[in-house]
């Protein structure tokens, strides 16, 4: 028998806000523990939370950017539960009406195609707080708690992990290039969770699906996924019925473990929250709000492949992140050759910060800095086995390459003048090699621009002493 | 009768309450009543009515996002009101379901 898989993604971004959610604490996760608290947040009776601004139009830039539609009559919901990460029992969502509804992306595949995947909604809520478990006790910091969260639903698009793994990419993207999340899942600023079910081909009714939770990277998430197509096919195939149940990633394994089966949305008793208002968004405020979108990675992309005349594989890798893509671009605006720096960029730059497991900010590299090395090798003053050198030291002492290289006496020889004199010299001590070019073997010459390179310790200009060193030879 | 004792259990227990029988029995019958009275109301026609959230009159109040200074004496008020804290962190028994949940 065979299968048709179907994967859905809930997407839990958090946004950069200056301050929270629902109250004028500050959204820095990571401070000394509860600091950035206040009654609103620990949910005291008679307290008010109020609406933070810049956390609706940073759901309204994502859900535009997403191609969603955003809801002019918004109101926010109740979900109540209890546990100790959410002191006031119950988390404020958007159950009703979400902020952004039926949007979609397209996702490049690795056999070449392109593919939309539907996204069903987009709604604003808040993160709740941090818990540390240590033995009979557990550890709570509320810094976290009503941290402004956007949820990306998808639709059940997706038929396979590899689809699911490129919608994350692609999600990932858009949304840092929108400014409104780092979207780091190492720092748990991009969350998701799977439901994956499978069916008999050709079967209309989807089959019973599993919700995978606790995913932390992109890569767990597709084996986890590939992991649960094959389980799921062989409980149907051994005549087994699948349970809806909430399912772990096990790295160490590869496998999925049990964590529960689901409780049903009654449970959450939701009603809408009587604290706040609605919110009515209305054409200018959404206007407004796309015209402050930055451009997307698929416009750079074309203006890469336009303007600057690179491939379509080297723009891909260059906004594969925000970061890159900036840098390449101030690179370029400091007066760059733009092929030869996105050949750095993706080269040299890129070795060094896997190497180094750094990010771009966390380098002393300027796009001045590169820009002015990339123009001191093609004008002929370093040559490229001396870039690599200099490349080092502005990338990890930040240096002024220009003038380290002339402090460092690296310029390369290139002038007639002082190197003439010298070629003479070689050529006078080297009559054999003369022979030899007269009889046609070329490898005289390697040999001879060896023995000048050697005699200037690296620092002549090849392609000037090639020129010079073949004139003379015809004059001899 | 519109509602089951067994509903009302389970009610009490998503919002972490036990009540004696004669409590559970007093509130089956009340919740009833309020149930009744919503059964009551669902027979006007609202065909193309829009749902209303609120009752009072307002909308969109927004507050610009600027953050407050942190407040340690505040904060430590808060910490104090815990039932138990250390070293800044509100002290609680342990969870037993899976390490944590974020937000859903």
């Amino acid at each position: 028998m065979n299968f048709e898989t179907t994967i859905g993604l809930e997407v839990h971004v958090e946004l950069k806000t200056k301050s929270k959610m629902f109250s004028p604490s500050a959204n820095e996760f990571g401070d000394t523990p509860n600091m950035n608290t206040n009654v609103i947040d620990w949910g005291y009776p008679g307290v008010l939370p109020t609406v933070n601004r810049g956390a609706i139009e940073y759901g309204m830039r994502a859900a535009l950017a997403l191609n969603a539609t955003v809801s002019k009559e918004n109101h926010f919901d109740r979900k109540n539960y209890f546990y100790p990460d959410n002191p006031k029992a119950y988390q404020i969502t958007q159950f009703e009406q979400p902020i952004g509804t039926k949007g979609w992306v397209e996702v490049h595949l690795s056999d070449g195609s392109t593919k939309k995947i539907g996204i069903e909604e987009l709604h604003l809520e808040e993160d709740a707080g941090k818990n540390t478990h240590t033995g009979q006790y557990s550890y709570v910091d509320l810094n976290r708690q009503g941290t402004p969260l956007i949820e990306i639903v998808s639709a059940p698009d997706m038929h396979s992990p590899e689809e699911a793994y490129e919608y994350m990419e692609t999600l990932r993207q858009i949304i840092q290039f929108t400014g409104v999340s780092d979207v780091k899942m190492e720092e748990g600023s991009l969350r998701v969770d799977a439901n994956i079910s499978i069916r008999p081909v050709g079967q209309k009714e989807y089959g019973v699906k599993t919700e995978l939770k606790n995913i932390n990277s992109f890569s767990f998430l597709r084996k986890g996924l590939e992991y649960e197509e094959k389980r799921q096919a062989q409980i149907l195939l051994s005549g087994g019925t699948i349970r809806q149940e909430t399912r772990g990633f096990n790295e160490n394994t590869g496998e999925t473990v049990l964590q529960r089966v689901k409780e049903g949305s009654d449970d959450y008793r939701y009603f809408p929250e009587p604290d706040i208002p609605p919110l009515h968004i209305d054409d200018d405020w959404i206007e407004k709000v796309r015209a402050s979108i930055p451009e997307m990675p698929a416009s750079r992309r074309n203006r890469y492949i336009n303007d600057f005349g690179l491939t379509a594989s080297d723009a891909q890798v260059l906004t594969a992140n925000l970061e890159m893509s900036d840098f390449y671009e101030a690179t370029v605006a400091a007066g760059a050759d733009a092929k030869l720096a996105s050949n750095w960029l993706q080269g040299e730059v890129s070795a060094y910060l896997n190497a180094e497991h750094l990010g771009l900010a966390d380098t002393k590299l300027t796009p001045a800095h590169l820009a002015t090395m990339i123009s001191l090798i093609t004008d002929g003053t370093i040559s490229s086995k001396i870039a690599k050198k200099v490349f080092k030291e502005i990338i990890t002492n930040g240096s002024e390459p220009k003038a380290w290289v002339e402090a460092k006496g690296m310029v390369q020889l290139s002038d007639p003048a002082k190197l003439l004199p010298m070629i003479t010299e070689v050529l006078d001590n080297n009559a054999q090699s003369i022979e030899d070019f007269k009889n046609g073997k070329d490898r005289a010459i390697g040999f001879l621009v060896g023995q000048l390179m050697k005699q200037t310790h690296g620092q002549a200009n090849p392609k000037v002493v090639n020129q010079l060193l073949i004139g003379e030879l015809k004059k001899r | 009768m519109a509602i089951s004792k067994e509903q009302v259990t389970h009610v009490a227990n998503l919002a972490r309450l036990s009540f004696t029988d004669e409590e559970l029995g007093q509130f089956t019958d009340q919740l009833s009543q309020i149930t009744d009275m919503f059964n009551e109301l669902q027979e006007v026609d609202t065909t193309g009515v829009a749902p209303m959230t609120h009752v009072v009159d307002l909308v969109n109040v927004l507050r610009p996002d600027e953050p407050a200074p942190a407040n340690p004496a505040e904060r430590d008020a808060l910490l104090h009101n815990a039932p138990d804290a250390q070293d800044g962190y509100i002290k609680v028994p342990a969870i037993l379901d899976n390490g944590g949940t974020d937000a859903e």
